[in-house]
């Protein structure tokens, strides 16, 4: 019971994580492997935020969204477009991305470790216990996981109640059809690039306050993020909370009574079934 | 199997140059041994790298995963008893072993699945293995032979050599035809009859099995070894850049890469140790926007002109 509910409340966190990038790779195409150095990145924010000036991580988040916002709108806009105009085929573009993605990746977390050192770094912020349903859980991975389900909700709500949401979901099934009904395909991609990159740094502000972070985890981020989104269906929204919740259970299970340094096998283990038994992902149906 | 003039030319260039090479530790200077030996080393891996990724796009990142199973292949070995030389054909087949596992659970799908399943490949190797220490004790392993290093340097360039007549029969046997197929239309691939599962699994082994070769026969360099030593995630990417950059369109394009890259490689590591990552990345990003075909696309296009040029003269 005492894993199922730590399992949930990380899953929580990776679910945001994993929306950013499902809207990336969804939507915008762009396999983008840089993803967890935006993690990682709203990380050093809300911890440089913290320090300095004692500000809520929760507050972070309105100054990291924004910046990250604009930062992977102009990633779109300067260097992965003119690669989406110039590939001939769908593969090309795939690797092309996900060589340039990879490189922005380094190039971050070289930037990162000449700010701010090869040092782990954490903060405390609520470490203090609070009891659910007779068992004892640390305050700030419930906030946490608190604060991801609210910024999934409202993202799950506009998403499917607004023209705009509504857009981005066609595009998602198909931008051939979807520029034929009169959607500006590029414009919106660039946007679902840029909320999935803002969507993933409030997700590593939220998850700094009880991880450690360093400069170069952010490849195991983007690892995770990866396989849950793969689990969950490209493009489901569904799918990716309930196999972001499936990893984080799996995670808190093998981490508790095999070996805390085992968990990226444990989301090996489950990557291989999906791939054996459902590559469509888990609610997915068979394409031809 | 009949050979055209330009078959022998190529052969005879190729083993002259081998030999060439072969004299390196004639000039008796270690830094220089030292660095030979790097080149070697990543030359080979780059080489059977693309042999796999250049005809068929698939970016693979394990090239750490095999290398350092062939290193603990050896270790293991050695410590219970086994002569080194035994070591190297089971390292060999180990990492085809886990080339084929892989690849049959990864490269019937997109090339996306494959590219992510790789690239935590290595760090998923070194999690079991590191466990395993934990559970047995053991912190790391001594590799004590008397190999020195200039046997290193001769065997990785007989392995070399292997790998060029690998490299170069596959291109001309009907699997080289049937990747290069598969590379450029996967999708007509299937509808002429070629079983492409089969064809990228087979031609991934290869690639496995040379990189745990490698990684055996450099067991003995490092005399001690751990799993974050054997297992750094660096070796897959830096094989990746040297590939890329020199061009994996024709044979020896890798080398072409290989030798200037790896010079600049110890330069930058030496006086600005922590700028590497920088350079990885910055790398990459030259390879997507500057030379997507790498050195070789730049040479062929440079004599595509010139003979344009005399044309018109």
């Amino acid at each position: 019971m005492d894993i199922l509910i730590t399992g949930l409340l990380l899953g929580g966190t990776y679910a945001l994580i994993a929306m950013g990038l499902n809207l990336q790779y969804g939507v915008a195409r762009i396999m983008n492997l840089a993803n967890g150095e935006f993690l990682v990145a709203g990380g050093f924010a809300a911890f440089w935020f913290y320090t300095a000036g004692q500000v809520s991580p929760l507050l972070t988040i309105f100054i990291v969204a924004p910046l990250a916002f604009g930062l992977n709108w102009l990633i779109y806009v300067v260097m992965l477009r003119p690669l989406v105009k110039r590939a001939k085929s769908h593969g090309q573009l795939e690797v092309d991305a996900i060589l340039t993605t990879f490189g922005l990746a380094f190039v971050s977390v070289g930037i990162m470790l000449a700010l701010f050192g090869g040092d782990y770094f954490s903060y405390s912020y609520l470490a203090r216990p609070i009891t659910l349903i007779g068992d004892t859980y640390a305050l700030n991975r419930v906030t946490a996981a608190v604060a991801a389900v609210i910024i999934c909700g409202g993202l799950w709500l506009w998403l499917n109640h607004t023209r705009a949401g509504m857009s981005i979901r066609a595009i998602a099934v198909d931008p051939k059809s979807a520029r034929l009904v009169g959607i500006d395909v590029p414009k919106l991609s660039a946007l679902a690039f840029a909320l999935g990159g803002a969507v993933t740094a409030m997700g590593g502000a939220l998850i700094s306050t009880f991880l450690t972070l360093d400069a170069s985890t952010g490849v195991m981020f983007t690892l995770k993020a990866l396989v849950i989104v793969i689990m969950g269906g490209v493009g489901d929204v569904r799918g990716t909370i309930v196999a972001a919740l499936l990893l984080g259970i799996l995670e808190t299970f093998v981490a508790t009574l095999i070996d805390p340094g085992l968990t990226l096998a444990a989301a090996y283990l489950l990557f291989v079934l999906i791939l054996l038994f459902r590559p469509q992902g888990l609610f997915g149906r068979r394409t031809t | 199997m009949s050979l055209a003039k330009r078959d022998w030319q190529s052969i005879t260039l190729s083993a002259v140059l081998l030999a060439v090479a072969a004299c390196l530790p004639l000039t008796g200077d270690a830094y220089m041994l030292s660095i030979g030996i790097t080149i070697a080393m990543y030359a080979v891996l780059a080489t059977s790298w693309a042999l796999f990724s250049g005809p068929t796009h698939f970016i693979s990142l394990a090239t750490a995963a095999f290398f350092g199973l062939g290193t603990y292949t050896t270790a293991i070995g050695i410590e219970n008893g086994l002569n080194y030389w035994v070591t190297l054909p089971i390292a060999a087949i180990l990492g085809a072993v886990l080339a084929a596992l892989v690849g049959l659970a990864t490269l019937r799908l997109s090339g996306v699945y494959f590219v992510i399943f790789t690239l935590g490949l290595a760090e998923l190797v070194r999690q079991v293995v590191t466990w395993g220490q934990n559970v047995s004790g053991q912190k790391g392993l001594y590799v004590l032979t008397d190999i020195t290093e200039v046997h290193i340097y001769l065997q990785l360039l007989v392995l070399g050599g292997i790998v060029y007549l690998t490299g170069w029969a596959i291109g001309r046997s009907r699997l080289g035809f049937a990747l290069r197929i598969i590379g450029d239309d996967e999708e007509v691939a299937r509808h002429s009859g070629i079983n492409t599962s089969r064809a990228k699994i087979l031609l991934f082994m290869v690639s496995g099995a040379t990189a745990a070769v490698v990684g055996s026969m450099l067991a003995p360099r490092y005399i001690y070894i751990e799993p974050a030593l054997a297992f750094t995630p660096m070796l897959s990417f830096l094989v990746v850049i040297m590939a890329l950059l020199g061009g994996t369109g024709r044979l020896w394009g890798p080398l072409v890469g290989v030798i200037p890259f790896t010079l600049l490689w110890e330069a930058i590591s030496a006086s600005f140790p922590n700028q590497t990552t920088l350079l990885l990345g910055l790398s990459f990003l030259v390879i997507v926007y500057l030379l997507p075909r790498g050195f070789v696309g730049l040479i062929e296009s440079g004599k595509r002109k010139m003979r344009e040029r005399e044309a018109f003269a």
